[in-house]
């Protein structure tokens, strides 16, 4: 029983749609529309001469091995910020939901680090691992660990991935842990009175009731992998070591602000467009379908 | 609502403090000195501000130098770009092609009436900065060249004298491996590793980084950096990596803190971090010239400079670029470049203000606070004026890439110079190819 407004006219719908439009057509479709266009050109940094060169941008790109290098990186590192950021929310919003006296107080200081900006969330990254005077790094010398994220190409992907995912927790768990206090106490009740241990309980009730939530964290994740994870790298690895954390969104920065390589920077931007379209498409196409709502 | 009568009220200040000097011609400075930096740009401003009243400069803070620059570019593409900009020296050739995007400082200054000598200026440091055709393009603001920095106290504990530090890269050697006998954790890091163990370990061997005279001669300059100088000095840290004689300590001027938390005890990093060694050393500490190969030459040449230079940009009006001139004329007064340099660590860019910084007795108060511009050589004819290449941002980021394979112990020098050469020479054409 939806309730639906009808209007008469044309012209009332469109004024009342008309901020948002513009909001969008300014902010978001123009500027992809000149990056496609951008894409498609050479052109020196200061917009002296600018040359049309059709594809070979796209083809520059793609026989680029540092290009490649940088896909796989990036889909590495995705899947790891997603599948741990995602992990330790379900498990610290199923702890939560546990306790009985001051679930407020926990709550509130696993909600904390989403405040904190990326960038400084990073510089405290760096302080505690920074080969030389950081304390983690300290104490793992002292273990015996040769921890060196600055040469290390495994060490480095490592931070990055604890850094980024570190600061996701937060809005996990919060999701999480609504979703789990939305779950009616009757089914868990029924289940305990049939004798399912703590346990089967979560697996059988309350994880599959949580996908809708699981799904949409898992959207919401990606695309935070994918292109606000830009101030960690930067502020962690800058890329580095060689190019082991050169992920695609810090490459286009790298190549368009520091490089001025514009149209090829460009390019990368489209690609990056067209991947994220092709993702959700995906997403809600064919894992949408095995959520239960 | 409250934000805007925020804008008003500071509308309305900037206006008051803008009331008498309001007849003045604005000029914008951007530039990129952070941290105590700014404040010192900003008293030069003032000084130029309070000695004249039809000009005004307004230098503004643009972040890092590459966030700076991006900006001028933005702005330059917007049609109102800032009269100066600070750019550094990584993209000076990018400037220097881009002729319908800049004024030449010497053009600039003729226009004007300004006095201007590019003789008067250190000639390992104007040289950068000037056109094969003579004339100088930017003007020189803030140079620096490397420098080694070594800990007096890490020295003693080797049992070795802590007012000889090593002069060549034999001897370092050899004092890093009695440092290592001696329990220190490493012996030598180095900053800026294409500038200092690549570009200046060439210049001061006589030896170019770049073919074309590094990359002065034109845009067809390709990388030389498989060289034997190179796969030797190379593969000598290599060695050195595996035994902790020397410890890599990341990109840019990332090592820094090894050096200063006393880790390691000797050091290659720009001049211009003296400020940096000075607050967060808490042990006696010197600084010496570059090392250089004694089996290699007998003498070594001059070092070459990093830093920024200021750029004149286009499409302003005569009247600013009369101003930009008068201010540069300010700028290169001995007094001004005494107190920026002697606060900084920055050389001081003319003769001049050298020798006015000898006589105030400031480099016997600050021992080696003078060995980067006597390893300048400033009343020589520069031997070796630097490198200028372009795309040479990607060219550093791939030599600092590759390198890294030999730290980690992934390639042998070899392997990896010639990688470097290789993708830097790519970047190299792909510039060649942009510029016709």
């Amino acid at each position: 029983m939806e309730k639906r407004v009808v209007f008469r006219g044309r012209g009332l719908p469109y004024l009342l749609l008309a901020p948002q439009l513009a909001v969008t057509i300014v902010f978001f479709l123009w500027p992809a529309a000149q990056a496609v266009v951008t894409s498609t050109q050479r052109e020196d940094p200061f917009g002296l001469s600018t040359e049309f060169v059709g594809l070979a941008n796209f083809r520059a790109l793609l026989a680029d091995p540092d290009y490649l290098n940088s896909l796989e990186v990036t889909a590495v590192f995705c899947v790891a910020v997603a599948v741990l950021s995602l992990a330790a929310g379900l498990l610290l919003a199923a702890l939560t939901d546990r306790v009985v006296r001051g679930a407020p107080v926990y709550t509130t200081l696993l909600i904390l680090p989403y405040a904190v900006a990326p960038a400084v969330a990073a510089a405290l990254w760096v302080f505690l691992f920074n080969p030389t005077v950081g304390l983690v790094a300290y104490v793992l010398r002292a273990l015996g660990v040769g921890w060196n994220f600055l040469l290390d190409a495994r060490q480095a992907m490592l931070l990055v991935v604890i850094a980024a995912a570190w600061k996701q927790v937060s809005y996990n768990f919060l999701f999480f842990l609504a979703g789990l206090q939305s779950i009616p106490r009757s089914l868990i009740e029924a289940a305990a009175i049939d004798g399912a241990g703590p346990a089967k309980r979560f697996w059988t009730i309350a994880f599959p009731l949580l996908s809708p939530t699981a799904f949409f964290l898992l959207v919401v994740n990606i695309t935070y992998a994918f292109f606000e994870t830009f101030g960690v790298i930067d502020a962690v690895t800058q890329g580095g070591p060689v190019q082991a954390t050169n992920t695609l969104v810090y490459k286009v920065y790298r190549d368009g602000f520091l490089n001025l390589d514009l149209g090829g920077s460009a390019a990368q931007s489209v690609v990056l467009l067209v991947i994220v379209m092709l993702l959700t498409v995906v997403q809600f196409r064919f894992v949408e379908r095995r959520v239960h709502y | 609502m409250r934000r805007r009568v925020c804008l008003q009220a500071a509308a309305a200040v900037l206006t008051l403090a803008a009331g008498p000097a309001s007849a003045a011609t604005e000029i914008q400075l951007w530039h990129a000195m952070s941290g105590a930096n700014t404040q010192r740009i900003e008293a030069i401003a003032d000084g130029f501000n309070q000695a004249q009243s039809d000009y005004k400069i307004v230098a503004t803070f643009k972040g890092t130098y590459a966030e700076a620059l991006t900006a001028g570019i933005a702005a330059f593409r917007a049609g109102d770009p800032p009269a100066i900009l600070q750019v550094q020296e990584v993209a000076t050739e990018t400037f220097m092609v881009a002729k319908g995007a800049i004024r030449p400082v010497e053009d600039v200054m003729k226009e004007a009436g300004e006095p201007f000598d590019p003789k008067s200026y250190v000639p390992a440091i104007a040289g950068y900065y000037t056109a094969a055709d003579g004339r100088m393009l930017s003007f020189p603001f803030n140079s620096s060249t490397p420098v080694l920095y070594y800990n007096k106290d890490l020295l003693k504990k080797a049992g070795l004298d802590p007012d000889k530090p090593p002069r060549t890269w034999e001897q370092v050697g050899e004092v890093t491996k009695k440092l290592r006998d001696a329990g220190v954790p490493c012996g030598y890091t180095t900053t800026w590793i294409s500038w200092i163990q690549l570009e200046t370990m060439a210049a001061v061997h006589g030896q170019e980084f770049a073919s074309d005279n590094n990359g002065f001669g034109g845009l067809d300059a390709r990388l030389l950096i498989d060289g034997p100088l190179f796969l030797k000095h190379i593969g000598t840290l290599a060695d050195w990596q595996k035994t902790k004689q020397f410890d890599y300590g990341g990109r840019d001027n990332k090592s820094t803190p090894k050096f200063v938390s006393g880790e390691c005890a000797l050091f290659t990093e720009s001049s211009a971090g003296y400020s940096n060694v000075k607050t967060g050393a808490k042990f006696d500490w010197g600084i010496a010239p570059l090392p250089y190969w004694a089996s290699v030459v007998a003498k070594p040449s001059n070092t070459i400079i990093g830093g920024a230079s200021l750029w004149v940009m286009a499409k302003k009006s005569p009247e600013i670029y009369k101003g930009v001139a008068k201010f540069f004329t300010y700028l290169s007064r001995p007094e001004v470049q005494a107190k920026w340099s002697t606060e900084t660590g920055y050389l001081p860019v003319t003769p001049a203000a050298y020798d006015y910084i000898k006589k105030s007795g400031f480099y016997e108060q600050n021992p080696g606070a003078d060995v980067g511009i006597e390893e300048l050589d400033p009343f020589a004819a520069a031997k070796v004026k630097g490198v200028r290449l372009g795309n040479f941002v990607q060219v550093r980021t791939i030599i600092d890439e590759e390198l890294e394979k030999v730290w980690a112990g992934q390639a042998t020098a070899e392997q990896a110079l010639k990688a470097a050469k290789a993708r830097g020479d790519a970047e190299l054409k792909k510039f060649q190819q942009a510029n016709p």
